[in-house]
């Protein structure tokens, strides 16, 4: 009787430990997007979106690593176990899929998914084609010509031309389940209430505008990914003090992007604030069209030189890095550069005392701003700031400030677009992950707006060639080299008015455990708990 | 009464025409591409234009309203541009919680402003009088978003005693009155409810104090009735100015609330407003402001056929 006694309660301790080691809460997060991101594979609402509904509910073939803060990210095997470029034809690249892998439907992940989900995004009379996720995947993979399945777990593309960029491209595209898609009478608004990807998080329950709710799939192929807690919600909060209240009543767990000046008070009630270096800029893209003040190097050196970034940081509550360059410093394309981003006054005026400009004889110039906007911090406040430094170096900057969606339009219209009456600056901030979204897109000639993002119309041989070899080294570490010089030269041309850098800042409840901030634009969520 | 009623409703239909083209004309006048929104920030003109296209965007704008009317003739509102889903679904949904939430706080505020106003014009001159005037003008002059803000911090942050955001539990959006909801219910209410109370309280106030003052009145005293009797007569009389200001502070805050349901993550017409506005989802846009003007022109029939109910008078004029 005692044995059969002793026996219940171990089987009830066990029960009790193994119900603890499954169970470890539910994470609630209050977004900054208004909208629960689109569910059904590409996301929207940017690198949010990506975030919580991308690399969550699905997979693509390369990855990034986000288990180390203290070092940039780098890419690391997804659904492609390994990937290479013919050594005869370097246009063509094999993927080697990693088997075993189900969608969260139960169907079984293959070449044919790769095939399926590429048409979905690209080819525009396929019955599965979405021009919602094909808005937000197809600019991303510009280097796609073709692609095929040469076996189930073997995938074939071949670009347009040699571009080394591929595996950094292939990490925007999630794979969706077609099986699903199927299931849902091929109606991508169906599937929108009931996806299926290959990802650590299976979306259980959406009410559009008012949360999304997750659980684990037990079955994911990377076991070290399975989510430890019992949900994940995800609540659109996009007003900064209602997120904040809602933290601080104890309504959510984690919120994006507090307002700096509600840090100091959630500090003091306990709550951590969580930041780390990510690949982000806050800068002045400026005009390199004739006649623009920019064009002249000692004038774009004085105005890095005239700015005090470590005084800029208070406004911030000291959530952001200073830049030293286009990009973080701690990034491994950062290089050594020759010009030091620092603020340096007296030589600053010595610059532009020799370009020809003083006390009697004032620089003007004119900067496109927005009141708000994604990624863009505290625009106005840091704007006049930055106004205030140039004005002691005799530059009289002029604001334009349009809303955040004019401004991106002003921003794809280029700088000699008759709607930005004659800005030479507009203030940008970037999401600079990878070298084509951090460096080639910026400056390359064949994407002078309106047909790409390069804003000032620059155009440099020698950068061209800078570009020409970072899609033509295949070798990852020689990319890295050539990245780095590219860098180089950006901020020895100070290209930009290079301000600052954010730090993805994120306040949470001290229940949360096990967050480690990847100095990335997604995070991985599987290893959190909350303590109950 | 009938033909009034029918009078009165053919005029609503040229009003809702004037509508439809004001509310399609002037989403189109702000500057930016609604398409911003779905489009990768560095989408090429290419595949701008080819967006532009699918969307209808690149027709003229007397083509967009012609296809526009007559897709709503069909009750069909068209599709978010954001978000993809039905216009209709988005805008009916986001209705029916500011009209729970609109209910509520005409619930707290009309009975409250009716009282202090009645209170303040029969002792008028009074420091009752004054108080009320006080808190009336305070209730309309005070920004309701920072007393939102301020309710939030008090009950929500350091009481703890009521949630900040949403509008129930696990994202209910149906009109349930157990204490899972109306506890969500309240602080945004309560703010929501001020102004009114302020508008109704000095309008009743007004309209008490002119009306006691009337000759009618102090003939029914003369003739011997009661204090009670007599101030029944003067709210029949107050009771038709009153129910208008009172029927457009409805409309108000079915409508006017945006900085209430922004502050509370209530997710009503205003806080749908303005995600509409901030991602220039053209669609929504002109289908939640249709569906806002068109319910202002309803508020405004029915309290001209209920004053015409009560006060004989207006008929006839």
């Amino acid at each position: 009787m005692l044995r059969l006694k002793a026996g219940i309660a171990a089987l009830a301790v066990a029960a009790t430990m193994a119900s603890a080691a499954w169970a470890q809460g539910t994470l609630r997060v209050g977004m900054t997007a208004a909208d629960i991101p689109l569910t059904t594979g590409q996301t929207d609402q940017g690198g949010e979106g990506m975030r919580f509904m991308g690399y969550t509910v699905y997979d693509s073939l390369i990855e990034w690593d986000l288990t180390s803060a203290d070092k940039p990210s780098v890419l690391i095997p997804g659904l492609a176990t390994e990937w290479s470029v013919d050594a005869e034809d370097k246009t063509k690249w094999t993927f080697k899929l990693r088997e075993g892998v189900t969608f969260h439907d139960g169907a079984p992940f293959t070449a044919a998914d790769v095939v399926w989900n590429l048409d979905k995004i690209l080819v525009e009379g396929s019955e599965q084609y979405d021009p919602r996720q094909a808005a937000q995947g197809k600019s991303r993979i510009p280097a796609v010509a073709s692609y095929k399945a040469i076996d189930d777990y073997t995938l074939e593309i071949v670009t347009k031309e040699p571009d080394a960029t591929l595996p950094y491209q292939m990490t925007w595209i999630l794979m969706s389940s077609k099986a699903n898609w199927e299931a849902m009478d091929k109606d991508w608004e169906k599937v929108a209430g009931h996806p299926s990807g290959t990802g650590p998080w299976k979306l259980e329950t959406f009410v559009p505008r008012e949360r999304a709710e997750m659980v684990p799939f037990d079955a994911y192929w990377d076991e070290t990914r399975i989510p430890k807690l019992d949900k994940m919600v995800l609540i659109p909060l996009p007003e900064p003090n209602a997120r904040s209240a809602a933290l601080l009543s104890g309504q959510v767990d984690w919120i994006e992007a507090p307002a700096p000046d509600t840090i100091p008070a959630m500090q003091g009630n306990g709550f951590v604030i969580s930041s780390n270096a990510y690949p982000h800029n806050w800068t002045w893209h400026l005009s390199r069209l004739e006649g623009s003040p920019w064009n002249d190097i000692r004038v774009r050196k004085a105005a890095n030189l005239a700015i005090d970034r470590e005084g800029m940081m208070p406004l911030l509550g000291g959530l952001m890095v200073p830049a030293k360059g286009f990009l973080p410093p701690s990034s491994q394309w950062f290089g050594n550069p020759t010009f030091e981003v620092k603020y340096d006054l007296d030589a600053a005026k010595a610059l532009m005392e020799e370009a020809g400009y003083g006390p009697d004889k004032h620089l003007a110039v004119k900067a496109l701003i927005s009141p708000s906007g994604s990624g863009q911090m505290l625009p106005l406040p840091m704007n006049e700031y930055v106004q205030q430094s140039l004005a002691e170096i005799w530059i009289d900057v002029e604001f334009m400030v349009v809303e955040w969606n004019q401004m991106i339009n002003l921003w794809r219209a280029g700088a000699a677009d008759p709607s930005v009456d004659g800005a030479q600056s507009i203030n940008f901030t970037y999401f600079i992950q990878d070298p084509f979204t951090g460096l080639i897109r910026h400056l390359d000639e064949n994407l002078i707006a309106p047909n790409g993002t390069n804003w000032g119309h620059y155009s440099d041989p020698e950068m061209q060639e800078l570009f020409k070899q970072i899609k033509t080294t295949f070798d990852p570490v020689a990319q890295d080299e050539v990245l780095r010089k590219t860098h180089e030269k950006y901020v020895n041309d100070a290209l930009f008015l290079m301000v600052t850098h954010d730090v993805a800042p994120r306040a949470m409840s001290p229940k949360v455990k096990g967050f480690v901030q990847a100095q990335n634009w997604y995070q991985n969520f599987s290893s959190i708990t909350i303590d109950e | 009464m009938l033909s009034y009623f029918f009078r009165r409703l053919l005029l609503v239909l040229p009003v809702a025409f004037g509508v439809s083209v004001i509310c399609f004309m002037l989403v189109q006048i702000a500057p930016g591409d609604p398409l911003t929104a779905i489009m990768p920030v560095d989408a090429t003109a290419e595949e701008q234009a080819a967006m532009r296209a699918a969307y209808g965007l690149d027709k003229p704008l007397p083509v967009q309203y012609a296809i526009w009317i007559g897709n709503l003739a069909q009750g069909d509102m068209g599709k978010s541009i954001a978000t993809g889903r039905p216009v209709a679904q988005e805008v009916f949904g986001a209705v029916q919680n500011s009209l729970l939430l609109a209910v509520s706080a005409a619930v707290i505020a009309f009975p409250i402003g009716i009282f202090l106003g009645f209170l303040a014009g029969y002792f008028r001159d009074t420091l009752l009088d004054r108080a009320v005037t006080a808190l009336s003008i305070t209730g309309v002059s005070v920004p309701n978003y920072w007393l939102g803000i301020v309710l939030v911090i008090i009950f929500s942050v350091n009481l703890g005693w009521l949630p900040s955001m949403g509008a129930g539990p696990g994202g209910s959006q149906s009109w349930e009155w157990d204490w899972l909801h109306m506890r969500h219910l309240i602080l945004p209410a309560v703010t929501l409810a001020v102004v009114p109370i302020g508008i109704v309280a000095r309008t009743v106030r007004a309209l008490a104090g002119d009306i006691l003052t009337m000759d009618f009145v102090q003939a029914l005293y003369a003739k011997g009735m009661s204090r009670g009797d007599v101030l029944r007569h003067v709210a029949r009389n107050a009771a038709s100015t009153a129910l208008s200001v009172m029927g457009l502070q409805l409309g108000y805050l079915l409508g006017g609330s945006i900085l209430i349901e922004t502050v509370f993550n209530w997710p009503g017409s205003g806080f749908l407003l303005s995600n509409a506005i901030f991602q220039r989802d053209l669609p929504l846009l002109q289908g939640t402001i249709l569906v806002l003007a068109l319910f202002f022109v309803a508020m405004n029939l029915i309290v001209d056929v209920a004053q015409a109910a009560i006060d004989p008078r207006i008929k006839r004029t």
